[in-house]
Parts: C-alpha cells; sequence; structure tokens
C-alpha cells in the first residue's frame, strides 16, 4: 500500500515560492502572487489584536538600505520586521554621498559582511537593487528602485483590492497620473494584469511611458474616458520636480484636467475604490473630499496591508535561512 | 630590408578573393596573386588560410594595442574625447606616436575647444601636426551655426568632419531608445527619431557648404534612409557602425546589464533590421569597433549612472566574419568596410592589398573557433557586449608596414 501523499506545505513550500530575492513582480506567475496574499491574510489578524507579536523570526537581522528619502515604505518595513521579532537596523544614506562610483558595491558588500538575515533597499536608480542583490548573500527585498519597481505595494494594492471586492479578476482598474516616473505603475500593471485585471493607464502624453501598451495595458489621455466604469481608480503622486521638467505646465492646469473629483469620480463604476500609495498632493492629484470618503476611499488601508503584506514577504523569504519544514 | 614572402593563402584583393600570396619588400606590397619569390625572402605558410589588409578602425578612445593587435587593427582613428580633449597641436603631436610600433594611430581634431560646442578648435594646425580629420566628440553640436561654420572651414582644409548624430534636446539624459525594453526597465528613454532629426540637420548643412561629412554611428532605419537618399543625390557623406547595432537590440539591456549601455544607445529590432539592410546595400561605408574600454569603477554602477560605451577592437574581425557567414555581406566587401572604405575617406596608407601599397596584412584564420569572454579580453578592460558568444576567427599572423608582429 503506497504511503499517503506528504502535506504539499510541509514538503514542497519552496516550490510555492521558489525565489530567493523579491526584486520586482516581473517573472513572478499567478499562483506565486496569491500565494503571498493568502500569506499575508494571517498578518492582517494579527495587527488588529492586542499584542502584535510574533516571535518566528527572532534572532535574524533585517537591515534597511535606504538610499532615497522615504519615511512610510522605511516605516512599514521597521515594523514588519519587528512584529515577527527581528532585530531592525535602518541605514539612511544621503543620496549625495553613496552615488556613484564604487560606493554602491561597496556599501553592499559592507553590508553583507555585518551578516543580515535579510536586507530592504530602495534607491533611485533603476536597477540598482539588482545590482546590490548580487553582491550580497542574503535575500533582498526592493522597496523601489527609480522608475523600475516597487513589488510590495504593488501586492499590498493587490491585496486591498482583493478584500475590499473579493478578487482581482476581471476588475476594471485605472492607474492614473505620472506613470511615466512610476515605480508603483509598473510594478501594478504587472501584478494586476497577471491576476486577470483589465488595466488602463491614464495620465497626460508627456507623463505616459513610451509602448506602454506593450505591457498589456489600454492607454488613454483623456482623463474621464479612462475613468468610464472602473471599479479601482489608482492615483498616482505626481512629484512637483515635474513641473520643472516642462512635462505639465502647472499644479493648476494639472489638477484640472487629471485631478480625481468627486464629479470625476461619478464616471466610474458607483461602487469604484478609491486608492493612492501616498503621499497624496490633495488638491492637486487627488481632492481631498474624494480621498477622506471613508466609503470610497482605500487610502487608509493600503497603509494597513502594507504591513501585513511585509510581513508575509520578510517570513517567506527567510524561510529557507530558518530552516522551515519544506523550504 | 629583406622581402617577405606570404605563400599558400585565398588573398582579399580588389574585389575577390582569390588563391595566392602577397609579396612585401621595404615595407610595401610587391606582388599580389602568383610571382617568383626572392632568394633573400623570410616566407610565411598561409596553410589556405586569408589573406587580408589591416583593419583601419575608425572613432576609437583609447590606444589600446594590445586589443588592436588581437583585433587585426594595423591602423586606429583617435577620437578626440580623451581626458584632455585633443583640441591643441601638441596633444595631436603626442597622440600620433603613442601607439608606435605596433599600431598606427592617426587622431581627429576636436572640432571645437574643449568639445564643448561652441569655438572652433585650432583644426588647420592640428591637421598640419597629424590630424586626419576632424570630429565633434561623444556629443553632437547643437548650435546649428557653429555646426555650419565648422563645415566649411575644415572642407576648405581638405578634411572630413566626423560628427555624432543624436538631437541634444530629444535625447536629453536618456540612456535608451524608447520602446517596451525601456518602458518595463524604467529606464529614462529618447525617440529613435533623435538621430534622424540630427542627421537631417547635418545634411542640410552639407548641402549649404559642399563640405564632406561622415557619421561615426547611424543606428536608425529613418537616419539611413536620409543618407541613403542624400548620396543619391551625390553629397559628400558617408556612415559608419559597430557590431552591436547590427547584431544587438534593446532588449540586450535586460537585467540591467550595464555593457549593453552604448552611446547612441540600443535600437528596436526593427531598427537593427534596417541596419543590415544599409550594410547589405552600400548605404553604410564603415564598420567599426567604437573601442572604448571601461573598467568597473564606470560599469559597476546602475545602469543610468554607468558610462556608455564598449571594448570592441578584440571582437569586430570576428563578429564581421560572422555577417559574411549569415550571408549578409560578401567577403571581400567585409574589408572594404573594415579596411579600404577607412584608408579612402580618411585618406590613410594602408586599407587594400595592391602592389605599392603599405604592407599592412593580417592572415586569418577565419573559422577558427572561439568564445567571447569578458574575463580573458586582452583589452584595457572586458566590457563587452557580446560576453560568452561563440564567434570564429582569429588572427594567425599580423604584419605591419611589411615588419611581423
Amino acid at each position: 500500500m503506497p504511503a499517503a501523499p506528504p502535506s504539499s506545505e510541509e514538503t514542497f513550500g519552496a516550490l510555492l515560492f521558489p525565489h530567493r530575492h523579491l526584486l520586482g513582480i516581473a517573472g513572478l506567475g499567478p499562483h506565486e502572487i496569491l500565494f503571498l496574499l493568502d500569506e499575508a491574510e494571517q498578518w492582517i489578524a494579527l495587527n488588529r489584536g492586542a499584542a502584535k507579536h510574533d516571535n518566528r523570526l527572532a534572532g535574524l537581522t533585517q537591515i534597511n538600505a535606504f538610499f532615497e528619502n522615504s519615511t512610510r515604505t522605511l516605516l512599514s518595513f521597521e515594523i514588519a520586521g519587528k512584529r515577527l521579532g527581528m532585530d531592525v537596523v535602518n541605514m539612511h544614506a544621503a543620496t549625495s554621498s553613496v552615488k556613484k562610483g564604487e560606493t554602491l558595491i561597496d556599501t553592499a558588500i559592507t553590508l553583507n559582511a555585518m551578516r543580515p538575515d535579510v536586507i530592504v533597499i530602495r534607491h533611485e536608480a533603476s536597477g540598482a537593487v539588482q545590482l546590490i542583490a548580487d553582491k550580497v548573500d542574503c535575500p533582498v527585498l526592493n522597496a523601489g528602485d527609480g522608475r523600475h519597481e516597487h513589488p510590495t505595494q504593488a501586492l499590498l494594492d493587490a491585496l486591498t483590492i482583493r478584500r475590499r471586492k473579493g478578487r482581482v479578476a476581471g476588475l476594471t482598474i485605472a492607474i492614473c497620473g505620472d506613470v511615466l516616473h512610476s515605480r508603483v505603475a509598473r510594478s501594478n500593471i504587472l501584478a494586476l494584469g497577471t491576476l486577470g485585471a483589465d488595466v488602463r493607464v491614464v495620465g497626460p502624453p508627456t507623463l505616459l511611458p513610451p509602448q506602454v501598451e506593450r505591457m498589456g495595458v489600454t492607454a488613454f489621455t483623456d482623463f474621464d474616458a479612462g475613468l468610464e466604469g472602473a471599479d479601482v481608480v489608482m492615483m498616482l503622486r505626481l512629484q512637483r520636480e515635474r513641473m520643472a521638467g516642462g512635462f505639465v505646465p502647472s499644479e493648476r492646469e494639472y489638477h484640472a484636467l487629471y485631478g480625481l473629483t468627486p464629479e470625476r469620480l461619478a464616471r466610474a463604476a458607483p461602487d469604484a475604490l478609491v486608492m493612492h500609495p501616498g503621499p497624496m498632493n490633495r488638491g492637486i492629484e487627488i481632492a481631498s473630499s474624494v480621498a477622506d470618503d471613508l466609503n470610497r476611499s482605500a487610502i487608509p488601508e493600503q497603509v494597513e496591508m502594507g504591513v501585513a503584506m511585509r510581513m508575509a514577504c520578510l517570513d517567506v523569504l527567510t524561510r529557507a535561512r530558518r530552516g522551515v519544514a519544506g523550504w | 630590408m629583406s622581402a617577405l614572402a606570404i605563400l599558400g593563402g585565398q588573398v582579399v584583393a580588389g574585389g575577390t578573393v582569390a588563391p595566392g600570396g602577397v609579396l612585401v619588400r621595404d615595407g610595401l606590397i610587391a606582388g599580389v596573386g602568383t610571382f617568383a619569390v626572392p632568394d633573400d625572402a623570410e616566407t610565411i605558410d598561409a596553410g589556405g588560410k586569408l589573406i587580408a589588409p589591416g583593419i583601419i578602425d575608425v572613432g576609437v578612445f583609447a590606444i589600446d594595442p594590445a586589443a588592436f593587435s588581437a583585433g587585426g587593427i594595423t591602423r586606429a582613428v583617435l577620437m578626440p574625447d580623451q581626458s584632455q580633449p585633443l583640441d591643441a597641436v601638441a596633444l595631436i603631436q603626442h597622440a600620433v606616436t603613442a601607439g608606435k610600433p605596433d599600431v598606427w594611430v592617426h587622431p581627429l581634431a576636436a572640432a571645437t575647444q574643449g568639445l564643448k560646442g561652441t569655438d572652433l578648435a585650432e583644426i588647420g594646425l592640428m591637421a598640419r601636426a597629424g590630424a586626419c580629420g576632424t570630429a565633434t566628440g561623444r556629443g553632437w553640436i547643437a548650435d546649428s551655426g557653429v555646426m555650419q561654420r565648422l563645415l566649411s572651414y575644415a572642407g576648405a582644409l581638405g578634411l572630413v568632419t566626423i560628427s555624432h548624430a543624436e538631437d541634444a534636446g530629444l535625447a536629453g539624459s536618456a540612456v535608451a531608445t524608447n520602446g517596451e525594453a525601456a518602458t518595463r526597465m524604467g529606464l529614462p528613454a529618447a525617440p529613435a527619431e533623435a538621430e534622424a532629426l540630427a542627421v537631417a540637420r547635418d545634411l542640410l548643412l552639407v548641402e549649404v557648404t559642399g563640405a564632406p561629412l561622415h557619421f561615426r554611428q547611424l543606428t536608425t532605419a529613418r537616419a539611413l534612409d536620409l543618407v541613403r537618399d542624400a548620396k543619391r543625390r551625390g553629397l559628400p557623406v558617408t556612415c559608419g557602425i559597430t557590431p552591436a547595432h547590427l547584431l544587438l537590440s534593446d532588449v540586450a539591456m535586460g537585467d540591467f546589464r550595464t555593457f549593453t549601455r552604448l552611446s547612441p544607445p540600443l535600437r528596436s529590432e526593427d531598427d537593427r533590421q534596417a541596419c543590415l539592410r544599409a550594410l547589405a546595400d552600400g548605404t553604410i561605408d564603415i564598420l567599426c569597433s567604437g573601442h572604448d574600454p571601461r573598467g568597473p569603477e564606470a560599469k559597476r554602477l546602475p545602469f543610468v549612472d554607468a558610462e556608455p560605451g564598449m571594448a570592441g577592437a578584440e571582437t569586430l574581425l570576428s563578429l564581421g566574419l560572422g555577417l559574411v557567414r549569415d550571408g549578409t555581406i560578401a567577403m571581400p566587401r567585409l574589408f572594404d568596410l573594415l579596411s579600404a572604405a577607412p584608408a579612402k575617406r580618411f585618406g590613410l596608407p594602408g586599407g587594400a592589398i595592391a602592389v605599392g601599397a603599405e604592407a599592412d596584412l593580417i592572415l586569418i584564420d577565419p573559422e577558427a573557433p572561439w568564445r567571447i569572454s569578458s574575463e580573458k579580453m586582452v583589452a584595457q578592460a572586458g566590457n563587452t557586449p557580446f560576453d560568452g558568444l561563440p564567434v570564429q576567427g582569429r588572427i594567425n599572423h599580423l604584419i605591419k608596414g611589411g615588419v611581423r608582429l
């Protein structure tokens, strides 16, 4: 009589997410994304309880190496690591001093020599996180590299959408604003598209990437047309310095043409969800009355999901090091 | 000086490849094909392999004799973009002697002082000191007035101007070409038309001045169409290309490989195909290496921060032979692109196997297989976008001015 098959979780765990690092959504299959979303659910419950602590990562060291200024993402990763019991260290590298030359590689080698168990990196240059990941012995989590990817943001957005809407597949999702310079947009296009959503990008032609349709999205330069019937409206932050670059004439004009107002939102589906990765420019890309509408806005919830999602990523990526059965 | 007889090879000369040999005496070619071997002659058995003119590499950024010798390059036309731009007589004089005896360096005079694109440099005096032409450097001259004066002034001196064709405003700080690859990677990109826009202006100025102009590299369908049309109209314009833009498209940048960060950047597959057609139909005149060795301090960086350029000297010939094997071009045409056309365009000795010509010769085993390896390159740095590619064709002997090296 053949032996009973071993439980899949125990024996084949590593097959559910066979990646050493999380550098981007590119390269992840739908089952891998869904696995991470499922893993995050348990942490939402923990985070809502009184004792927000789990010791399974106790003794491990997490370094948050942020080469670009960040408040919320850094805080989110720090809280996530601490709630799992890790020793969390933050390194703020002033972009001016650690920008050029061998210093980036040297910094990676230095960090590696301190024997961290996971490194979370944000850098202003596309591809920089991968460059560092190639030089270190521990898992690396990309917390945003240039315009390239911000995978945990896309995962937390997908988690938020799935919890609010019950699914991602089949939804019409409009990603609106400065898509050209946005790593959030790129990761979301990949993640939501992989999960079967109908993704649109909407923005002024100067802020849409060339041939973005080749990423499987429909592009709109008319905001109203792009919002028509959308189930989710995801607004992107407009960097103030884009005005100087001549991408848009003024904040006033941008708000008039591409700002999300209650009137505009009426074009989307009646129960459309409003999202924003933060920090918001109120009165520019989004009107306060929309951002603060508790029935429509999922913005605070995105932040909450962020912590849970990052806990899940930290847990999964360190399983092999911790000798978790099957990993 | 005694004679040297290379026997039993396949000689690339006069637009054909024919069995025979080459006789060299006093640094010059004294016989081609079949000839009586003098008693005092040293002989080399070519063993049925190719005997071809030494390569004249137009537009290198470094004097790298080891890489040039390995690549069969006997003369190198040096770009003025050195740590100190070649904008003064003394710098030209120094560059002229820098590679001897292995390789002869023919410097290009910086077109403008400090290569800043504003004030003309002393190109007349630099020409007397040995500059074989003048070049705008890595950048385009944005001011049309300056470019017009440069062309007319250099033209009157009998100098060819080499231009870098990328409209500065459109190119901006881009490191890639607009397209799916750059969009997915989140890299600042510019439309491919930045090249054609620059070419169109420069061609109009050639019409105005009648002065000869060479584009060191053209890499897009639109720009090559413009040059094809200009040649039809009899304008004194030529253009070149490196193997990179013939063999790689922008998808090669995947994983942010900084060895593929080039200037101009890699283009779309459609443009690559157009480059191959332009090579086959004669629109492209010169195949060059763009040799620009860059160490880790310039390349082990995020893609946007890395310096552009590739070490191309020692792979130029093998990649060119690959184009022959693919049927893109015929063997005699390859050595027209590598040797004859550069010699003719810049008035340099060598470049062809003919009686009376300078005896710069290479003996090539065109079938010898090897694999391009960044770590094994003899160049000053191993920044090749072709790392790992299996190729064929090796230099067996290199003869410079009748002397075996």
